[in-house]
């Protein structure tokens, strides 16, 4: 029993021994300490456009963005006529280029169609790899800009010079090493588009007209160089449809490991990097503590409850009658009677089988699941949707919450909100105005704070709302009831909290634009996500800035025995107890609408 | 003395004897006194104009779901539509949504009725009184006090009531403040000094003054003070700003999560239809309009949006019982914030004069001797110094006899140049104390010598913080006199309760560094400025403000006044000047220099009370959802029930007791808003330790046992099916 807990414990305590020292080198890095490589020094002369306020650095960012965007359509728009597509791949409904493109500028990376189906390699390198490089350091610069704003700073540094030191001297490097560890495992890496192979089975894709067997075809690329900065980058686009879990997208138990590490590198770092660069590293433990708390609870849920079988395929020995209030019934009351449900022959000792794959075993899907979800990364190694439901109930609050550990630099940022707003409201128990950093917190700051926290639960529970409701979104489940109603939410929650995974189990892929035969309610998904993924990424991000250069521009006091202090226990109580509280309040009840109604209903619900 | 002889008296017959002043009853009103909480009970009713409730925006969106509910019954009845549940719920529940507006309002009415009470005893002291101005040089006029313009002169005698604020230009007397202070005991106000200001309204107990008239009727402090707490100038402060913001996005999220909850529980309806294969659309509470508006109600942060108001207002009041007059809430609440104290050691740390507390004899003297010759020297002495060698001595053993001039002696009165007091003995026999200096050269004019041990023993004295008072007998120095500042009673608590509440404390005095040191040291003071000038004051007081604390600080004088502006709280005396009382942003109607503690832990207070029922507020909800969306949705997934903990009897009683709590929660929490969360001073950290339990821990366990035991009162009582 012990052992199924060796993988998630060996992930932890390999990502908090790394973070250490890597979060002094990031500290160093973006604070500039170091010596620019030989040549490197006349790049960043010319990129150095001159320090910028926050405002000039927002701006900087959001128009970088926009001319993302823009390279995005047209690389993905014009993949039939462009090389590296020797399978002549059309191109893709522009709605699905919206959603890609959106997905992949967000650094959500939600993916409205196959890698391997869709996607020639140029697409792959010049959208997909380009693009998980450039987004991933988009949250990591606003981070520290907010950083430097919490400092005082009048200028809080130049947003082009900090993309590239993420890049160049964090990125580059963390993904050249992780590749070539994952091609030593047998990833490919290469710019030919397909393999012929001869299958093990003879005849298993069919037989020629003269009876030999067919080849099977097998799509493959530069893919070693595409899933590192997945991981490294939390963005989770994965090469292949079946992203983490495909053999040569995640080809043995090592790279398993590699993957869950390198999506866990920097989210935990950043951290730390947050308390060295405000040489508050006392007050950044705590964040940290908090943050694992979170994951650990969120880990061992999922794990334990994916250990018990599938309620689905078990037997209902009993028939249950429920009492259902109706007035029109006689006496009020209507009785639902579910009748027993002999149980599948499925032997289900090992727990939840469905939708795992077999060569990671039974622990290594929940907890890939909620580590992706927790640091919003989306890679997937199992289906989720076949996930038990109050398994799948894990991934869903680390998305809910978006903060445990979270995105590089945006989770960071999402619980400076519910510390702000925590410290606020509770930070007045000490009989002081509620200050952070030594500042006092004014009105100004938390309306900031309360914008950028408001608008993922208004994404989330607005577009489910509305697709709950509709045919938009009733057409598309693939099953109906509480297990439906789960699909269609984690979409808009994995949008919003821009992490990408899929529970999946929902018609979203329209395919090709001349596909005859689309998900009758693609084109409503396409873009309702991706209007999701837009405001969702944006406001979070520039309202935050906001709120940390308005509160660097106040004075800063000492603290003293009759200030709060933000490194001790209580403080740990304090938030954890903000982010415990307020996520419930926000979410309990599509919980209970989704996951824990799937779970405690009865066939067909539980379906 | 010979200005006041010169005083014009008025004519006689003019001086009515007036009814006595009654005392300002500061604690008069219990909580629920119903002479407040009947017109409070009205005023909640009156409160209810939307207009009025636009002002707070969580109140406002409960009104507008009572109003909806109301409406949503109206149809009802009108239309008998047939709905799941009997029309008898609805009325509960829109009862109870009133209920909740109605127990807001009053709460806050209340708050601002003790205020009203607070400012009625006050305004007792606004009657009209007759003054008499001096019009020329003897001529006095009669007017009533509300004529009077500031710069006009009167004059005040014995017995009558000061027409005005003003200054006293000439005279002394005895001042009955009692007033507006509530404190019994006579104050001395005199010209010149520090002690000169009077407030219109008191009563001059003995002698004659002429009194400087300095503000115009109707803005005088007691005017202003009046307005305040009545709330008609009642600005809200920067932190409740800002919380009443957070209030209404915190209200805007909980709508964000119940308006979705419409379309999904549709969603849940047409599914179970059509799996039951019914052919009528099947209904649950979940698309009930009445129920996910009681939700919202329940969700929203009404307890502490009911009561901020209420909490700001009393935090006022509190300030007011403690005598303290606060020129605006604002003023209250930075107090709370408070990181540095200025104190002037006399008066404050220190009783107002020093004491003698030893007898150091020199050469063949003894301590005895020495302490019956300064006795002898001090008999005539009336300064508190003199008064203490008196009781000095005979606390040591002295008769009455020792300290009784004998026939014919002849009493020598301290004088600036000599520097020195004492008696001539009709034996010829000249005994003075004074100054070691002065004492020295009397001794040498008399070809005497001071004993080599005498300088040293001077100085020693120094170095203790004390004062030296060399006494000699004719040609020989007999001993010196240790006089000591004497430390207020309860000093050094109080110090160190400000060091736990994380509040630094800095002695200000006029005295040497050597000195200074030795009495911070005793009193527990965390710094000190020594020989410290106005200028001195204001310089530190910017020193730590530069470093981003805040300052406050206590001034009686005119030369206090630029301090008192800069100081983020400055307190100044009722007794002080025009100048300070204008300079500061509170005044303290006892003229306790120790008040500072007191006003520091007000505001901690209402900062800390705000925290909590906020807090509370929030917590609250967690409970709330486990009564309510199983009962939404027992319609369409009942084996939601597994979430009712509480085991609930029926999902309309759920929601009801839900709602129910919501409301009630909001009375009985009116005593602690008014009151506030008691301040302990025990540091940051364990403070919001011991209230995050509290407040919060407990917000999140009551409701649970607060609902269930409502659910189980109506069932009990069979109110509900």
């Amino acid at each position: 029993m012990l052992q199924l807990w060796l993988l998630p414990a060996a992930l932890i305590v390999t990502a908090v021994l790394v973070s250490i020292p890597l979060s002094k080198y990031c500290a160093w890095i973006m604070e500039g300490q170091y010596r620019p490589l030989p040549g490197f020094g006349w790049i960043e002369r010319k990129l150095d456009s001159g320090p910028q306020d926050w405002k000039q650095y927002t701006a900087a960012l959001l128009i970088f963005n926009l001319l993302l965007f823009v390279w995005g359509y047209v690389v993905l728009a014009v993949q039939p006529i462009m090389p590296l597509n020797p399978r002549h791949l059309g191109m893709l409904a522009p709605t699905t280029i919206f959603n890609s493109v959106t997905s992949f500028m967000t650094n959500t990376n939600l993916q409205d169609y196959s890698g391997d189906v869709h996607f020639s390699n140029f697409s792959q390198i010049f959208f997909t790899i380009s693009n998980q490089y450039i987004s991933a350091a988009v949250g990591f610069c606003a981070l520290v800009a907010m950083i430097r704003a919490f400092r005082g700073e009048q200028k809080v540094g130049n947003y082009f010079v900090d993309m590239w030191r993420v890049l160049i001297y964090m990125f580059v490097p963390a993904a050249i090493l992780s590749g070539v560890l994952f091609m030593q495992q047998g990833m490919p890496m290469t710019f030919k588009s397909t393999i012929q192979v001869a299958t093990l089975e003879p005849g298993a894709m069919g037989t020629d007209d003269k009876g030999v067997a067919k080849e099977q075809t097998i799509v493959f690329g530069p893919v070693a160089a595409a899933i590192p900065i997945k991981q490294i980058g939390t963005n989770g686009g994965g090469f292949f449809g079946a992203n983490s879990a495909h053999p040569y997208e995640n080809p043995s138990a090592w790279t398993n490991f590699i993957t869950c590490f390198d999506m866990m590198m920097f989210p935990f770092t950043l951290v730390l990097m947050f308390g060295r660069m405000l040489r508050r590293v006392r007050h950044s433990i705590v964040i940290y503590g908090v943050m694992l708390t979170l994951m650990v609870g969120m880990i061992a849920w999922a794990i334990y409850f994916e250990l018990k079988p599938n309620p689905g395929l078990t037997a209902h020995p009993a028939s249950v009658t429920y009492k259902i209030p109706s007035a029109t019934a006689k006496g009020g009351f209507r009785e639902l009677t579910i009748p027993q449900v002999a149980g599948l022959p499925i032997d289900q000792h090992l727990g939840n089988l469905e939708g795992k794959e077999m060569r990671f075993g039974i622990v290594a899907a929940p907890t890939f699941a909620a580590l992706t979800t927790a640091v919003t990364c989306g890679a997937v190694n199992c289906a989720h949707d076949s996930l038990n439901p109050l398994t799948g109930l894990s991934p869903m609050v680390g998305m809910w919450l978006n903060c445990v550990f979270g995105g590089k630099g945006v989770g960071m940022i999402n619980i400076l909100l519910f510390l702000i707003i925590g410290v606020f409201i509770a930070g007045q128990m000490v009989g002081r105005s509620p200050e952070y950093l030594g500042r006092k917190v004014g009105a100004r700051e938390v309306k900031l704070a309360v914008i950028a926290l408001l608008v993922h639960p208004l994404m989330i529970l607005g577009t489910t709302g509305l697709f709950a409701a509709t045919s938009w979104g009733t057409k598309a489940e693939f099953n109906p009831a509480a297990h439906g109603f789960s699909e269609v939410m984690y979409q808009f929650t994995s949008a919003s909290a821009n992490n990408g995974s899929g529970f999946e189990g929902l018609g979203d892929t329209w395919g090709f634009n001349d596909n005859p035969n689309p998900a009758p309610t693609s084109r409503q998904l396409d873009i309702a996500a991706g209007l999701v993924m837009l405001f969702s990424r944006y406001l979070p991000i520039v309202a935050p800035i906001a709120m940390a250069a308005f509160l660097g521009m106040k004075k800063e006091a000492p603290s003293g025995l009759g200030t709060m202090r933000d490194d001790s226990m209580t403080f740990y109580w304090l938030l954890l107890g903000t982010i415990v509280i307020l996520g419930a309040l926000m979410f309990l009840p599509v919980a209970a609408l989704g996951p824990l109604a799937d779970h405690w209903g009865p066939m067909p619900f539980g379906g | 003395m010979e200005a006041v002889k010169n005083i014009p008296t008025p004519p006689e017959l003019k001086i009515t004897p007036q009814a006595p002043v009654p005392p300002r009853r500061s604690r008069a009103h219990a909580l629920f006194a119903s002479e407040l909480v009947r017109p409070a009970i009205k005023e909640a009713f009156l409160m209810l104009r939307p207009d009025v409730q636009w002002r707070n925006p969580v109140m406002f969106v409960v009104e507008i779901g009572s109003v909806l509910t109301l409406l949503f019954i109206i149809q009802a009845f009108l239309s008998q539509s047939v709905s799941q549940v009997p029309i008898s719920y609805f009325i509960a529940l829109d009862f109870w949504l009133w209920l909740t507006v109605l127990f807001a309002n009053f709460a806050t009415a209340l708050a601002e009725a003790r205020g009203r009470a607070q400012a009625q005893s006050l305004r007792k002291a606004r009657k009209d009184t007759p003054g008499y101005r001096l019009k020329g040089k003897d001529i006095i006029e009669e007017v009533s006090s509300a004529d009077l313009k500031p710069g006009d002169r009167v004059v005040v005698e014995a017995g009558q009531i000061i027409p005005g604020d003003g200054e006293i230009i000439e005279g002394l007397a005895s001042v009955d403040e009692s007033a507006i202070t509530g404190e019994s005991a006579p104050v001395i106000r005199e010209s010149g000094g520090d002690r000169s200001g009077v407030t219109g309204g008191t009563r001059v107990l003995s002698d004659r003054i002429i009194v400087e008239i300095t503000a115009a009727t109707g803005e005088s402090f007691l005017d202003r003070m009046i307005a305040l707490v009545e709330g008609a100038v009642r600005q809200r402060t920067p932190n409740e700003i800002a919380l009443s913001l957070v209030l209404t996005a915190f209200t805007l999220l909980f709508v964000i999560v119940v308006v979705p909850l419409w379309p999904m529980a549709l969603n849940a309806e047409i599914y179970m239809a059509s799996y039951l294969g019914m052919t009528e659309p099947l209904k649950s509470l979940g698309t009930d309009v009445p129920t996910l508006v009681a939700l919202v109600v329940c969700l929203i942060p009404t307890t502490i949006g009911a009561l901020l108001a209420a909490i700001g207002i009393a935090g006022m009041d509190r300030a007011l019982q403690a005598n303290i007059l606060a020129k605006s809430g604002k003023a209250v609440e930075t107090a709370g914030d408070i990181d540095v104290v200025l104190l002037d050691k006399t008066g404050t740390i220190t009783m107002g004069n020093r004491h003698a507390t030893d007898f150091l004899p020199v050469g063949k003297y003894t301590a005895a001797q020495l302490g019956r010759l300064a006795a002898l020297a001090s008999i005539a002495d009336q300064t508190p110094e003199g008064k203490t060698i008196v009781r000095l001595h005979l606390d040591r053993g002295g008769t009455p006899a020792d300290v009784t001039a004998p026939d014919g002696a002849q009493f020598i009165s301290f004088s600036a140049q000599t520097r020195m007091s004492g008696i001539d003995l009709p034996d010829g026999r000249q005994i003075r104390k004074g100054a070691p200096e002065a004492i020295i050269r009397f001794v040498e004019r008399q070809s005497g010598t001071a004993p080599a041990e005498f300088q040293p023993a001077v100085d020693a004295i120094g170095r203790q913080g004390a004062t030296p008072l060399a006494v000699a007998d004719g040609a020989t120095v007999v001993g010196v006199v240790v006089l000591s500042d004497i430390l207020k009673t309860g000093i050094s608590e109080r110090l160190e309760r400000l060091r736990r509440m994380g509040v630094r404390s800095v002695m200000i005095t006029g005295d040497n560094p050597l000195t200074a040191a030795t009495i911070a040291k005793k009193a527990g003071v965390d710094d000190f400025v020594a020989q410290c000038t106005p200028e001195a004051k204001l310089a530190y007081i910017r020193k730590e403000q530069a470093d981003g604390k805040l300052v406050a600080m206590i001034g009686d004088g005119t030369n206090d006044a630029p301090a008192l502006a800069q100081a983020d709280v400055g307190l100044a005396m009722n007794s002080g000047t025009q100048a300070a009382k204008e300079a500061g942003n509170m005044v303290d109607l006892d003229s306790n220099p120790t008040k500072l503690l007191e006003v520091v832990e007000i505001g901690k207070q209402l900062l800390m009370t705000r925290g909590a029922l906020t807090t509370f507020s929030i917590a609250n909800d967690v409970a709330k959802y486990f009564a309510i969306v199983p009962a939404l949705f027992a319609g369409t997934l009942p084996w939601l029930k597994v979430m009712d903990v509480m085991h609930l009897h029926s999902p309309t009683s759920a929601i009801l007791s839900a709602v129910i709590f919501n409301a009630v929660i909001i009375p009985l929490l009116i005593p602690i808003a008014l009151r506030g969360v008691r301040y302990r001073p025990l540091g940051a950290d364990a403070l919001l330790r011991k209230n995050l339990l509290i407040w919060g821990l407990g917000g999140v366990v009551l409701p649970f046992a607060g609902i269930k035991l409502i659910d189980m009162i109506m069932v009990a009582g069979h109110l509900i099916s």
